[in-house]
């Protein structure tokens, strides 16, 4: 499988900031990669990096086979860019800003176009000024649907989209998988990212501290587990890969750590398991773990703030 | 928290926003004062020759329109006639271009929400931006009043030209205040308040046109019109023949009623909004905008239509004076000398250094327009949406070089019009107008390489510290013109008069054309553009 997008050890640093402080980044050609990180995690950086917006301080990054800053206006032929804010002419109509894109891009299908803003329910004829920040989103990405491009930049694109528009904008993504374009989407939306992503990467600190498939990445966290069984439950606190276990009789509640499930599930047979619900981290889980330390340095419990 | 709180906090803002801006409309219009204080006594010391000029003007309905109505045949009257509706004019343009800026142009940059969500009253920003204004035109009306009276005209006439002028101002405010609520962009109220003025000018000229010529054969009762144009308040005050008092009640009532309803339309629509809905546009682009330079065309050709209307006219002004100075410079070697200084000619034909003082003004004007146009990429950078364009195939020196474009060629399109219209007029009236069309466009196309410094330099800063251009290019502009223009008047040494662009400008028509510091001007300009273009295109983008 080729390489849509590769970044190794990048570092972009603004005066005292050290924005990005290493970073990796892999993205194949064909999949959605999903892009996550706290505010200020350097998402937006590394993107601008990509667009040959920002030059990198060090590191490598190929971006469709060529180099962001020397090949940029090249490879952004081939590319479609939804900025995190986005900011158009305030006098000029949403479908002349579209246009506009699209043309500097190198040319829109007309009959996607029409599609696009039938689909989004936006009107073109608006001035941008008078926009809400929902309808300034949607030119952007219909501009960017309506470009035929091998690869989508996508920095939180449904940002203050309605939860119909977001699944329009599923919707689409998936389209484009479809046709074996490469998605890399910036999200703070965890469903959004549940929905449509095949990998994901998780950024701290302009550092990547997780990548791989959401399988790959639950094997890394914990299980939430109910069960009742026929006979009382014993010794399961003293179990491996067991944590914050409440043990009532025959009834127990408890997380353990995905690669111990095995194992404990044969534990657990000997006292006649009646029923078990088992539940999977949830992406949300999965990232408020990354992040605990930070949470509760902030006073914020990790486990109250995910149930 | 009543609607007014933090009203003194925010003219304190605005003042610091406008601490350059507004010092230079006050002094750029009260220096008509001096000048036409001179041309007067030069050209008709004493009663008769005012008499005998105001019979024949008040033949010509056409200069009545221009002028005003002439009241008598004093010194005084004398130059309220040369100078009062004019001076009107610069004081309502200063005051709804302030007022819009401090008022709907916050809005539309968001800076008002923000502002509005601290604790600031629903009226605070207009009666600030409003404060701020009228404080603009005392200073104006005093600096009138004061210079007059120094010049030994009496102090009552003095002080109802100074209060008359400050009053017209006021006013203004307070249309821009309405027009400021009743539109969504600033470019839109700018446009409704200046054409009030423009009106306002018009229905006075034809009231003072159509006015009842007196017995004594050199002054004019006007007909009603005038009496509808604020700009006719302040010429029917009647300052030194009669000073008219009671005429001020008008435009204070009319001030006082504008704030009332701006206030009102204020309470009844949603901040960031209008009371006209914005008018829906294209559902598509049309092909021609559809190219970096077809955009920065259609970003940037309000800016240049309005400054092309406003060279058109000053050209005009300049052409249509161009006789009475003629008869001036006949007569006093004084102004003959200040005219050639300016011009920074030698013993040149004296109409030509008048020209030649006018053309330099002309490029002092193109380069504000070239620096002006080009602080819009910056504009489009921070916060704007460059970073999307440049995200697409448009490469960095391709989208800041069609800006570029538009600025030199829009500086270009400014000097050819105000030069043709200059010979147009100056021709008209005194013959030969096809020569002198081409004369005065050439005239003022020499200027253009000093714009271009300008431009150069824009760019440069543009590319090498981002953040702190629009600061310095302004400054360079203010620096040159004041070294460059005014540097022999006050005495600067030659090497720092050298500095500016303007020093080295042929004194065309005083002067001939000598190509090679034309050549030389634009050889720099060129690389300092070159080197602009180039650190842009190696720095990060700066948002
Ligand atoms: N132009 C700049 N100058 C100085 N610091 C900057 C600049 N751009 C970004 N930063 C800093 O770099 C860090 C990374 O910012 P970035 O915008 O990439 O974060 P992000 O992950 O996109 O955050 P968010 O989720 O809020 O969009 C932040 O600490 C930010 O303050
Ligand atoms: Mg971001």
């Amino acid at each position: 499988m080729t390489s849509a997008i590769s970044v190794s050890g990048l570092v972009k640093t603004f005066g005292q900031t050290r924005a990005l402080d290493g970073l990796d980044l892999s993205v194949d050609t064909g999949e959605v990669h999903g892009f996550l990180g706290p505010n200020g995690a350097g998402k937006s950086t590394t993107i601008r990096v990509l667009l040959g917006l920002l030059r990198a301080d060090a590191g490598d990054a190929s971006l469709l086979g060529g180099h962001p800053w020397r090949d940029a206006v090249e490879l952004h032929r081939r590319l479609a860019y939804v900025p995190g804010d986005v900011n158009l002419w305030p006098n000029l109509t949403g479908g002349e800003a579209i246009d506009l894109f699209g043309a500097l891009r190198g040319g829109l299908d007309k009959r996607r176009r029409a599609e696009l803003i039938e689909r989004f329910q936006l009107d073109p004829s608006k001035k941008a000024r008078t926009y809400s920040k929902g309808n300034r989103q949607k030119v952007a990405v219909v501009a960017a649907f309506a470009s035929d491009v091998e690869l989508y930049v996508l920095d939180e694109p449904t940002s203050g989209l309605d939860p119909l528009m977001e699944a329009v904008f599923q919707e689409y993504v998936r389209e484009v998988k479809r046709e074996g374009r490469t998605v890399l989407l910036s999200s703070h939306i965890f469903s959004e990212v549940e929905a449509l992503c095949d990998r994901v990467s998780i950024i701290r600190q302009g550092r990547t501290v997780e990548s791989g498939t959401l399988t790959q990445l639950r094997h890394l966290t914990r299980t939430a587990i109910s069960v009742e069984t026929g006979q009382p439950i014993t010794g399961l606190p003293e179990q491996a890969g067991v944590h914050d276990a409440r043990v009532d009789g025959t009834r127990a509640k408890f997380d353990v750590d995905s690669h111990e499930l095995d194992h404990l599930l044969r534990y657990l047979t000997r006292f006649e398991v009646r029923t078990l619900t088992s539940a999977p981290p949830s992406l949300e889980e999965l990232f408020m773990r990354h992040y605990g330390d930070e949470l509760r340095e902030n006073g914020v419990k990790a486990e109250a703030t995910v149930s | 928290m009543s609607a007014f709180t933090g009203t003194a906090r925010l003219v304190r803002l605005a003042i610091r926003r406008d601490r350059i801006q507004l010092p230079l409309w006050i002094a750029g219009t009260a220096v008509f004062v001096p000048i036409v204080v001179a041309s007067v006594r030069d050209r008709f010391p004493t009663e008769a020759d005012r008499v005998e000029i105001l019979r024949s003007a008040t033949e010509s309905p056409a200069l009545l329109v221009l002028r005003t109505a002439p009241t008598g045949a004093s010194e005084g009257a004398m130059i309220m006639f040369s100078l009062l509706t004019y001076v009107a004019v610069l004081a309502g343009l200063m005051s709804t271009l302030a007022v819009v800026r401090h008022t709907r142009q916050n809005e539309e940059t968001g800076r008002s929400e923000m502002v509005g969500a601290t604790v600031v009253g629903r009226h605070a920003g207009l009666t600030a931006a409003l404060v701020v204004v009228a404080g603009a035109n005392l200073v104006l009306g005093g600096l009138i009043a004061l210079a007059l009276i120094g010049y030994g005209q009496p102090a009552a006439g003095s002080i109802g030209a100074g209060a008359g002028i400050a009053a017209v101002g006021i006013v203004f405010a307070g249309v821009a205040a309405v027009a400021a609520q009743i539109t969504q962009s600033s470019r839109a109220a700018n446009g409704i308040a200046a054409a009030v003025v423009g009106v306002a000018y018009v229905v006075r000229g034809l009231g003072d046109a159509l006015g009842d010529r007196q017995p004594d054969g050199y002054t004019v009762v006007s007909a009603w019109p005038t009496w509808l144009s604020p700009i006719g308040w302040v010429t029917e005050m009647r300052q030194y023949e009669g000073d008219r008092w009671w005429v001020l009640v008008l435009p204070l009532v009319t001030f006082a009623a504008s704030v009332g309803v701006a206030f009102a339309l204020t309470v009844r629509r949603d901040v960031g909004m209008g009371m006209v809905p914005d008018r829906r546009g294209p559902a598509r682009a049309t092909p021609a905008l559809l190219s970096p330079l077809g955009l920065a065309w259609r970003l940037q050709r309000g800016t240049l239509l309005g400054w092309t209307v406003a060279m058109v006219a000053y050209g005009a002004a300049v052409g249509s004076l161009s006789q009475t100075v003629q008869d001036a410079l006949g007569e006093n070697e004084g102004t003959a000398d200040t005219i050639a200084k300016l011009a920074g000619g030698g013993n040149a034909d004296l109409m030509d250094a008048f020209f030649a003082a006018m053309m330099a003004i002309y490029g002092a004007m193109a380069a504000g327009y070239v620096v002006q146009a080009l602080m819009r990429p910056r504009s489009e950078e921070a916060g704007g949406p460059a970073e999307a364009v440049l995200a697409t195939g448009t490469g960095r020196l391709t989208w800041l070089a069609s800006h570029l474009a538009v600025a030199v060629g829009g500086a270009a399109v400014l000097l050819v019009a105000a030069g043709a219209a200059t010979g147009l007029v100056d021709g008209l009236s005194s013959g030969g107008a096809g020569g002198k069309v081409l004369d005065m466009t050439g005239a003022a196309l020499v200027q253009l390489p000093a714009a271009l410094i300008l431009a150069g330099f824009a760019v440069a800063v543009f590319g090498l510290l981002p953040r702190l251009a629009v600061g310095l290019a302004w400054a360079a502009f203010t620096v040159s013109l004041i070294v460059g223009q005014l540097g022999e008047l006050l005495g600067l040494p030659q090497a720092v008069r050298d500095i500016s662009p303007f020093t080295h400008v042929p004194a065309v028509p005083a002067a001939s054309a000598t190509a090679l510091p034309l050549i030389a001007l634009t050889a720099v300009a060129v690389a300092l553009g070159a080197a602009g273009l180039a650190l842009f295109r190696r720095r990060d983008l700066v948002l």
